[in-house]
């Protein structure tokens, strides 16, 4: 396998689906941050065949894990420090989404005032249903990676 | 500070406190004709209601209060281009509560969010009419003397009807209700209205599609109107819109007891000739839609009369 170089402090996200870590590095706005940023890209995997893996250099506080658990919350999470991974964050869908999905009912209050941020809460965690805040219209999870 | 939203905002034990409040309104009008002395109400209707806006007026007038706002949207700063968060902001300066209708879906919950002030929701398009509800509920607790152990029958327009979804949604909160969902195959029930609400609720329901048929078992016979702009083609609204008529000869088949509710206003499904009819409540309906808000308004505005 490539070798990429060893990541002293910071996050692995690994189980990506392969092909998809660069749509995650726009979602998670990766470009914007100063840190170091190593993506691999159909790396083996005895669970998936291929995958895909980030390797973030920085604490876990500058990923939106909120985010990340939306589009995808298989993914794993490493927190590395010293070189060793020293916890393994579970990732769920978050109770609420802000500025993450957009309320496509055109009778909703939020299609004509634009100022107001675009929230949804999880109304249905079984069936992975999101409601609009203000229209209260459904969207339903499907599968994963519905951002991607 | 509180806000009415939903009908489901209020607990079944707020409901009947409220509820209550409601009736000895009611039965002591001039214990409440100054409770709100020095309060206003600002009736903020981006689009036309008469029927509802004067309803919320005449709460706040017969409460002592004074009311003050705009029926258009055309009048109103929104024509200036103005949000609704803004428009809150300044009204909440000016009044001491207010009641929005709105046609976009979530804008009372928007004001509610940037207002200093409570917000009733008096109608946000096809999604939630909250007061209506309060309405359905103290007119049927009114007449039959509770709100569980009856069987209901709505007719007409169950598919886009939101009083009728939201009643469905506050009676599956009692116990023993019965639904009788009466409509054409086109208008029945959305599939999220039978599944999540009625199904997982236990409670028993069925479809049928001749009011005739139904008739003789209800308690409760609630009729709602075709509405001409929930529909895309003439043709089809034209086809539906007399599917239902109330008239004598079908108010015969109906027990004596029965009490028949509409939100209004009506076209043709009630026929005038049942307006004589005892069991016609509709009128007694939009009284007690008066009465509810006056209760709301004490509630929200925490007034309390001894």
């Amino acid at each position: 396998m490539l070798s990429v170089g060893q990541l002293n402090e910071g996050v692995v996200l690994d189980h990506i689906q392969a092909g998809k870590a660069m749509d995650l590095y726009r979602y998670l706005k990766l470009g914007d941050l100063d840190c170091c940023v190593a993506i691999i890209k159909n790396a083996r995997s005895n669970k998936m065949g291929r995958k895909d893996i980030i390797k973030v250099e920085g604490p876990i506080e500058i990923l939106d894990l909120d985010v990340l658990g939306y589009i995808d919350h298989t993914i794993t999470v490493n927190i590395i420090r010293d070189g060793e991974i020293v916890e393994k964050k579970e990732l769920s869908l978050p109770k609420k989404l802000v500025n993450i999905i957009h309320c496509k009912n055109p009778r909703c209050i939020s299609s004509i005032e634009q100022e107001l941020e675009q929230i949804f809460y999880l109304a249905d965690e079984e069936n992975e249903i999101y409601r609009c805040q203000y229209c209260e219209e459904q969207y339903r999870h499907s599968a994963k990676h519905r951002l991607y | 500070m509180r806000h009415l939203m939903s009908p489901l905002d209020f607990s079944v034990e707020e409901l009947e406190r409220l509820l209550d409040l409601a009736n000895d309104i009611e039965n002591h009008r001039d214990k409440y004709a100054h409770a709100c002395d020095g309060k206003k109400l600002a009736t903020l209707f981006y689009e036309p209601s008469t029927r509802t806006r004067l309803s919320f007026e005449a709460a706040m007038l017969n409460l002592g209060g004074s009311v003050l706002g705009f029926s258009s949207a055309d009048s109103s700063s929104a024509a200036k281009g103005e949000s609704v968060a803004d428009t809150i902001r300044v009204i909440s300066c000016y009044a001491d509560i207010a009641a929005m209708r709105h046609p976009k879906e979530g804008a009372p919950l928007v004001a509610a969010l940037h207002s200093g002030i409570p917000v009733i929701n008096a109608g946000d398009g096809g999604h939630q009419h909250p007061t209506q509800t309060l309405t359905d509920l103290l007119t049927i607790r009114s007449l039959k003397g509770r709100l569980g152990g009856l069987t209901i029958g709505l007719c007409g327009d169950l598919k886009f009807g939101r009083t009728v979804h939201s009643l469905i949604n506050a009676l599956v909160r009692y116990e023993n209700v019965r639904f009788v969902l009466i409509s054409p195959e086109e208008l029945r029930v959305p599939d999220y209205v039978r599944e999540d609400v009625l199904r997982k609720s236990g409670h028993e329901f069925t479809e049928v599609t001749r009011l005739e048929d139904a008739i003789p078992e209800l308690d409760i016979l609630y009729m709602t109107r075709v509405q001409r702009e929930r529909f895309f083609n003439e043709e089809d609204y034209v086809r539906m819109k007399d599917f239902y008529i109330l008239d004598k000869e079908k108010m015969r088949l109906a027990g004596p007891e029965m009490m028949v509710l509409h939100p209004l206003p009506r076209v043709n499904e009630i026929s005038v000739e049942v307006d004589s009819d005892p069991r016609a409540a509709y009128f007694k309906q939009a009284q007690y839609g008066v009465y509810v808000r006056m209760a709301l308004i004490l509630t929200l505005l925490e007034v309390n009369v001894c």
